[in-house]
Formats: C-alpha cells, structure tokens, sequence
C-alpha cells in the first residue's frame, strides 16, 4: 500500500529528499506545502537574481511539470498552521489532510532586531524570492539603502543593490566583515574591496533605532550618528523555523531535534533542513542539508542511514570578492599559524595546523587552491611532508617561496616613494631606464632621498625590482623578525599608499605573522596615529603597558603616578591634594623628579582610576611620565624673581607645556627653558632646548643626558615668544613625521643632518604647514588620559574573584 | 571531570588583551588572542615575576612588560633563548563566555 507522505516547506532540503526519492520509485504519494507561492527554487543563487546576473527562471529547480510527473500534489502560498499527532493530520489554511508520515521541512526565518521602527515599510529581511523583488523595486528609485549585518547575506544584498546603483551603507556590529568566516587580515581585504566599488562599511556599529514615520526614513546607531535611508535590510542573522514542531509538543532546543536518521521524538515525524538541530548543532549552508536528504530519503525507504556532519566550506558570491574559509581557523590549543601574503595581487592566505594536520583556511584574493585545502582539511591529510610549501598550494610543491620584494614591485607608477621632494616610483623608474643604476646616480637625477634620507630603502627596493639581479640590496635592518621592511620603508608605505590601518600595513607591506609583535606592534601603531590622526583609532593592545595604562610600571608590578606641574609650578592647593592622595592610598614613596614633578611610587593596579580621580578633581591631569610623547618643560624663574633673568622664561615654558601635552612622539620628548644663558633649566642638554637671550630666544635641539650625553645644536633664534611655539611646534611635527620610532630627537638629527630641520623651519610655508599638522593632530590627542579611564575603569579591576568559590 | 566555571563575557577582555581573575592564591591572566581564542596562566613571568597580563599579546605569545621575554600562551613556556615555564590552566569560550575549570585552580591553591 502506497503511504501518505506530507511534507511542509517546499525549500532546497525537501527538494532534494523527494527527488531521492522519486528516482528510487520509493512509491509514496506525497503533499507537498509551501508558504511562499511557488514550489522549491536554488535559494543561494538569490544574490545572482537581486545583482541583476540571473532572473527567477535560471534559478527554479523543480517545476510545475516536475510536480506532475511525479504525481505530487501541491499546496503553495499555503502556511500549515497545525499538527495533530493522534489523529495524524495536518491542517492548512487550507483545511486538514491526514499522513502516514510527515516531513517538516520549514527552514529558518531572518532574525529580526528587536529595534524601534523595525516594522516600517522600507524595513526587510533577505531570505526569498519576494524580499528579493522588494529590494530589486526599492532599488528603481536609487537613494540610500542600510544593510544591517556584515555576514555573508548582508554584504551579498549590499554588493546586489549597489549593482543596481544604490548608495549602500554596511553596518557589522563586529570589528571586522564576516567574523565567523574570516581572520581580521582577510576582513580587511574583503572591505577594501567592498568599498571600491562604492559600498561604506561601518564595522562596531550598533543599531539603536530605525527612523521614520509613515516609512523607513533613517537608521540611528547607538553612538548616536544618524544615517539616511530609503532602504534597510536586516541581515543579522537566522533562526530555526521550529513554531509547528513546538506546538505539537515534538523535542526541539535553538532547532528540532532530530537523530542520526532525521527522526524526531514521534516516530513518524522527520525533520530536515535549517529547521533542524543534531548533537547540539544547526545547519545554515546546503552541503549538510543534502547530506541529511540522502541519508533521510534512504530512512523512509528503510535502508540504513546514518548522518554524520562534516566539514564546511564558505564562499562568498560578490563577483571580484573572492573569499574562501573552511574549518576551523581559531579556537584550541597547541596550533600553529602558516601565513602567506602576495602584495602584488591582494592574495592572503592563512592555514591552521594542529598535528601536521590543517584544519582550518581561510583565503583571500585567490582561491582557485580552495577545494584542495578543504580536501586536506576534510581527509586530515598528514601534511608534515610538504610542511614549508603546502601553503603555495598544489602547483607550488617544491617551488619557491614569495618574493621579499613583492610589497614594493606591487606599487602603482604614481605611488610616491620620497614625500620631501615629492618624487613617484614612476620617475625613479625612468630614470633606471635612462642609465641611473645606483643610489647616488639616482639621486642626483631626481633627487629621490637626497633630503631627509628615510626612503633609502625604499628607493633601493625600487632598483632591485627594476634591475633584477643585477642590483645587489644593501641589508638594512628590518623593524623586526615579521618583516623584511625597515621603519622608514614602512613609514614611507604607510604615507603613500595611505594604509590606515594595522592589517592594511601588514597586508601592503607583506607581514610574515598574523598580528605582529612586541616590536613592531607599537611602532606601527605610533606611525598611523601621527600620520593619520583623524582617520586611525589608536590601538591600546599595541601599546606597552606603560601607554596602556598611563603609568609607570615599577620592577614589582605597581605603578607610579606623576600629575602634570605646568612648567613646574604648583600651589599649596595642588600640594595637599596630592599629600592627601598619598595618605590615601598608602603610597609609600612620594618623590621629586628630575623634572620638576612629585612622583607617587608604589600605587597598586586597581587603585590607579580611583587615585586619578582624586587628582583630577584637584584639578590636576597625567604627567605623561611614562609616555613616548611630551614629558615635561622645565623652567628656571626667570624675570619674575631671578635678577638676571632676560625673559619671563616661566610663562614661555607653561606655554609650551599648554600646547604640547598629549602628544605623542616617537620617543620620550624633554623641554626645558632658561631665563638667561646661565641656564639654570638645563636646557642645553634636553630634546628641546630654549635659552632666554636680551635680544629673544635661542632654540636648540638635540640634547641628551642618559645613557648618552649629548649638548643640544642651535636650530635658530628667534625674537617674540609666538615664534618660538611655532618653531617648536614644527620642529616637533617634523621628529614625529619623520622620526624612527624609538629615536631620541638627536639620533634622527644625526640622520637627516641639522641642516634639513634647519630648511624645514625657515621655509616659512614648510613651517606654517607643520605647525598647522601638529595643531590638527592635538585636537585629537591633547586630553587628559586619566580623566578618560576613570569613566572606564573596568581593565583595573579583576575580571573576577573566586575567592569565595576557592573557599567552598 | 572538569568543573567549568563561567567567568565573564568574551567581550570583556580585549582581543589581544588579557584581564586579571583573583584568587585565594594570587592572579590567573585570562587572555584573549586576535582569533578569539582564551588562554589562562598564573600573572607571574619565570624571569622575575613580571605581571604578564601587562604585556603585549602577539599570535599565541604574550610579551612580558618588564624585560621583554616572550611566553607562549599555549605552554607556559618561555620562547626563544629564555628558559622557564608559567602554569597554565584549562579555559574556553562557550556561548560568548570565558570559562575556565574551577578544579584545576583548587589544585593550584592545594600545590
Ligand atoms: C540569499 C541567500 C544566499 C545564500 N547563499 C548560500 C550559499 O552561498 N551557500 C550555501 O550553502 N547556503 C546559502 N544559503 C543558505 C541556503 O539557502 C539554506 O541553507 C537552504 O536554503 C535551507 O534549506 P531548507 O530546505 O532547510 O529551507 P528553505 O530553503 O528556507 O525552505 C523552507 C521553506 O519552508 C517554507 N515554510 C516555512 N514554514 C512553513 C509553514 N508553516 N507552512 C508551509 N511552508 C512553510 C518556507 O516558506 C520555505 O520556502 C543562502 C541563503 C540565502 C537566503
Ligand atoms: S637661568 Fe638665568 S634667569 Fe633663569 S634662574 Fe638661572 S640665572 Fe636666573
Ligand atoms: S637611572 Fe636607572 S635605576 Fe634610576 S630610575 Fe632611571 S632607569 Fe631606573
Ligand atoms: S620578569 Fe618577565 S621578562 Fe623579566
């Protein structure tokens, strides 16, 4: 006797059991439901559809006549509302039909946000064929869409209407694009893609509302920025369609549960598709789900089945971006991290290997070899053979490794190579060309690194490209093991390919480990906070501790606090807060410095944001004693009370101090000023130095007294006190724009020679233009630290205690 | 049988970040890497004691803030030239929270 087969949900799971099926003459009479208005189509080529590549009809995959022909009777545009298990049956809009056995087949359904204005018209989700033509009809009209979620339906819808000439915005509520899939160094390549072909992408942005009154007018996110839109899709997420399998009192957990054979807890009840959930796991890509149709369609004929999930592969389908991730590329122990980067062609590439096994990849730029990583990752294959050049691919097996050039053989003709004279690879080209074959040749022809000499490398790099081996590379010292740069090579990359970022530099400049070090960690991000202050958020996590926490870490762990004295100045007010302070918290030892501060030492971790704010309410903000940035600016009294004194060299040297704090350099930045040139401040021997003469100000540089001693050179002098900030200001601006990190004022005065800074200074333009770059960078860094984490003390606490556990 | 205790959300400890647990015998460092994953350690470097939740996460290492050894968060161990080992403990992430094994921490107070 033929049984009575009823399935509900007409989507690619189902599909694919009952041509199983029907191609065995299994022999069952099936009725097949389905909420949407048509039978089962190839849902993942959806985003084809919506970009305009492919119509409804390329994509259908059982039609009308197929149903016939295999004799099904078809219910669409029909919701089924119930199950009833006693008596069998299951009930329709369209009224009730009995069955032997029962498919639930109902997929997922988009997650939607629980945000005011979610339901305004304009507001849609991408999962079928009708959200499709709805963004496809909104999209006629143009204007400005939002897309809400950076996985990959949100940036396929986003690619899609962008396609059709919308002005689309991304909004990803993680740090980086489809985290799930892809490392942060991938990320970063897949946004830049994305935002050359016109989208914007918005990452750690969090929706807080959507606007409008009769439709969607605008998306406001929790920082309170506001964003037009015509257009919002809300691509956040899926959760399991399971509201039938509950009512009727079947097991389900996030999905329905179901064993190894698709049965759920009533015998004759099975479940298949994204509806379903097996040891603990959901499927949200077809691969599993027509594995679970196989082994299903073989259940309901009685032939053993077992269903065992595997491994997964993603793709995503914006043509140009091409991604692959497969496995798992994160979490465990005792794993191990092959990194390959191609510059020149935007290719990254990363394999996880725990045990000669690789176990998870995730590819950027070219994935042609992405099937035969997943083999290896699927089969576990042994790969300690083939260990140094697996990550080639299959072609590479015993090739050769990338080039160490390639960051600089990638560069476009118009990229600049030395910023002072403003000189591109494109002219440094020709000019090999036209027989300049060493350095000193080239410089002479067009000047490239005949100024402050920091592009060298660069240049050289440039002549090892063009020449091939006919160049022998001078070795210079890298920043550290991740690279085959040197600083300024980097600097340089940084500002003429405009790498905002830490992953664009390791991506561009072709980084050997995932993230960096303890070495070039630091330098890179001091190079992208003074070179992009606006566009570059400053990484805590690259910083040492000192930076991190804004205090001196002493040799047993505490920190010392150091409040800022304007140019050495306090008051009795300023004095007792600070005793007060002390008795507080049980410093035990306060300190004058050499630089006219008071020194806290000994103040415990947790304590820092409580202490800061006493002092801030005091009045008093971070000395930055432990910063690569200013420090501090010494005084003598000058004409307030010393009988010599020529000028008021205490004013002059608060001043500065007002104008300077906050700023980071690329080492620790000393200043002191003397009111006559019996330089009672020192100021001969501090990175800055300023001596008081009758006739105005003598501005020297370069001074050192630590390891090295060293007494300042004249820069100039100069006559009113508004050109010494000036003059300071700009010869500041010039160390943190051209400075190594790590260099002390006189190692880069040793490097580029007096007479550069000197040219830099009196040009009156250059020195105008730095001064007007350092004052836009302090806009951003010119605040108190200590009052920001006192708002947010959470690292200074523990994460937990567990005494209290311990103890039971 | 490990006894897996929730310590906090995920998100509390920044990616290449670490955060202090106290306990009745001194500070576990939680870190988490750049690929999310958490790894627990006892906050004392084998050179001299320096606080490693202080220091600079890089790839599965972290940096120790005083003299810059570099321990490996997967084993303890110091890298390169440097010999010594950190006692690590068992953690994980499940559901967005960091869980390290309450057991393991009481043999450390026992030891
Ligand atoms: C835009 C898009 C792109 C995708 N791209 C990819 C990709 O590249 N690779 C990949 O592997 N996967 C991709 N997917 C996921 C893939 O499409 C799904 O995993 C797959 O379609 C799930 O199949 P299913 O049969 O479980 O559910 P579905 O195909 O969703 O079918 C379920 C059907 O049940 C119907 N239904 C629900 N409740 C009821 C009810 N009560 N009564 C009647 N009918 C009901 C629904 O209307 C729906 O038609 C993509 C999905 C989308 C939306
Ligand atoms: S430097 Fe000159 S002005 Fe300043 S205190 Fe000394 S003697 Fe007086
Ligand atoms: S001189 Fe040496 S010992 Fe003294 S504070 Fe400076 S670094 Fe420490
Ligand atoms: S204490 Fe850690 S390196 Fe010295």
């Amino acid at each position: 006797m033929t049984q009575k087969l009823v399935v509900i949900g007409a989507g690619m799971a189902s599909g694919r059991v009952l041509e199983h099926l029907f191609e065995a003459e299994a022999g069952f009479d099936v009725t097949l439901f389905n909420a949407e208005e048509r039978g089962n189509y190839n849902r993942i080529m959806l985003s084809p559809v919506l970009s305009g590549e492919k119509t409804y009809e390329d994509i259908v995959t059982h039609d009308a006549e197929w149903y016939e022909a295999n004799n099904v009777t078809c219910h669409f545009g029909t919701h089924v509302t119930a199950i009833d298990r006693a008596a069998k049956t299951v009930t329709s809009t369209k009224g009730t039909v009995a069955y032997d056995k029962l498919l639930i087949a109902t997929g997922s359904a988009p997650f939607i946000i629980p945000v005011e204005g979610k339901d305004l018209p304009g507001v849609i989700t991408y999962r079928d064929l009708d959200d499709t033509n709805a963004m496809i009809e909104a999209s006629k009209s143009g204007g400005k869409a939002v897309v809400i979620g950076g996985g990959l339906l949100g940036l396929e819808a986003a690619a899609g209407l962008a396609e059709r000439g919308m002005d689309v915005t991304v909004l990803h509520l993680m740090g980086h694009l489809m985290e799930r899939q892809l490392d942060e160094a991938a990320g970063f390549l897949l946004r830049r893609d994305l935002e050359k072909r016109g989208i914007t992408v918005k990452c750690r942005a969090s929706t807080a509302a959507i606007l409008g009154t009769d439709r969607v007018e605008g998306v406001l996110l929790e920082d309170n920025e506001g964003l037009e839109a015509d257009l919002v899709v809300m691509a956040v997420g899926i959760r399991p369609e399971t509201r039938l399998a509950t009512d009727a009192g079947l097991e389900v957990a996030r999905g329905i549960e179901v064993g190894a054979q698709l049965q759920t807890s009533d015998p004759d009840i099975f479940a298949v598709g994204e509806c379903v959930e097996f040891d603990g796991q959901l499927f949200g890509l077809v691969a599993p789900l027509y594995d679970q149709a196989k082994v299903l369609a073989n259940t309901l004929m009685d032939v053993p089945a077992v269903f065992t999930p595997k491994e997964l592969s993603t793709k995503l389908k914006v043509t140009g971006c091409d991604l692959f991730s497969a496995g798992d590329f994160a979490s465990g122990e005792g794993r191990e991290d092959i990194v390959f980067r191609d510059p020149a062609r935007g290719v990254y590439r990363r394999l996880v290997i725990e045990d000669d096994v690789i176990v998870g990849a995730v590819m950027y730029g070219d994935t042609a070899d992405g099937n035969w990583f997943f083999g290896l990752i699927r089969d576990k294959t042994d790969i300690s053979e083939m260990r140094d050049t697996v990550i080639f691919g299959p072609a590479y097996q015993g090739g050769a490794p990338s080039d160490p050039l390639s960051a600089v053989a990638a560069l476009p003709r118009d990229a600049e190579i030395c910023g002072c004279n403003g000189i591109c690879k494109g002219e440094i080209e020709d000019a090999i060309a036209a027989g300049a074959t060493d350095i000193g040749a080239l410089r002479s022809q067009t000047k490239a690194s005949a100024s402050c000499g920091t592009c060298t490398g660069l240049v050289e790099q440039v002549l090892a490209v063009t020449l091939g081996d006919d160049f022998v590379l001078p070795t210079a010292q890298p920043i550290c093991g991740c690279t085959e740069m040197t600083h300024e090579d980097v600097r340089r990359m940084i500002k003429s390919q405009e790498l905002k970022s830490l992953p664009a530099v390791w991506q561009a400049c072709d980084w050997k480990t995932p993230c960096g070090c303890h070495v070039c960690r630091p330098a890179l991000n001091y190079y992208l906070l003074s070179d992009w202050p606006l566009d570059y958020e400053d990484d805590p996590q690259s910083r040492f501790v000192n930076e991190r926490k804004h205090a001196n870490i002493q040799k047993d762990g505490t920190f010392s606090v150091v409040p800022r004295m304007w140019g050495g100045i306090t008051t009795p007010d300023e004095l007792r807060a600070i005793a007060d302070a002390a008795d507080k918290f049980a410093v035990p030892t306060v300190k004058v410095t050499g630089g006219q501060r008071i020194d806290l030492l000994g103040v415990k971790n947790e304590d820092l944001p409580a202490i800061w704010d006493d002092l801030n309410k005091a009045g008093m903000v971070s000395g930055h004693a432990y910063s690569k940035g200013l420090r501090t600016v010494k005084t003598c009294v000058g004409t307030d009370h010393c009988r010599f004194g020529t000028q008021d060299s205490t004013g002059l040297g608060i001043q500065l101090e007002k104008a300077l704090w906050g700023s980071w350099t690329p080492h620790k930045l000393k200043l002191a000023v003397s009111g006559c040139p019996r330089n009672c401040a020192e100021a001969t021997c501090k990175d800055i130095g300023i001596v008081c003469v009758d006739s105005g100000y003598q501005i020297s540089i370069g001074g050192a007294a630590g390891m090295d001693v060293r007494e300042t050179s004249l820069l100039c002098q100069v006559p009113t006190e508004k050109e010494v900030m000036d003059v300071v200001k700009a010869v500041t601006q010039s160390y943190r724009e051209n400075a190594k990190y790590l260099d002390r004022i006189y190692k880069w005065m040793d490097k580029v020679g007096l007479e550069w800074i000197q040219e830099q200074i009196t040009d009156l333009d250059t020195r105008a233009a730095l001064v007007e770059r350092f004052d836009l960078s302090q806009t951003i860094y010119r605040k108190d630290p200590w009052a920001q984490h006192v708002a947010k003390p959470d690292p200074y606490e523990p994460l937990a205690t567990l005494t209290l556990e311990a103890a039971e | 049988m490990s006894n897996w205790i929730d310590i906090a959300a995920l998100d509390d400890v920044p990616q290449r970040g670490a955060r202090l647990v106290k306990t009745l015998h001194g500070c576990v460092a939680v870190f988490r890497t750049a690929g999310d994953e958490v790894f627990a350690l006892d906050n004392a470097c084998p050179h001299k004691n320096g606080p490693l939740a202080d220091g600079i996460v890089h790839g599965k290492a972290v940096t120790c803030p005083l003299h810059n050894w570099v321990i490996s968060l997967e084993t303890g161990q110091a890298q390169g030239a440097d010999e010594g080992q950190v006692t690590t403990y068992p953690a994980k992430i499940s559901e967005g929270r960091i869980m390290l094994d309450a057991d393991f921490l009481q043999q450390r107070s026992v030891a």
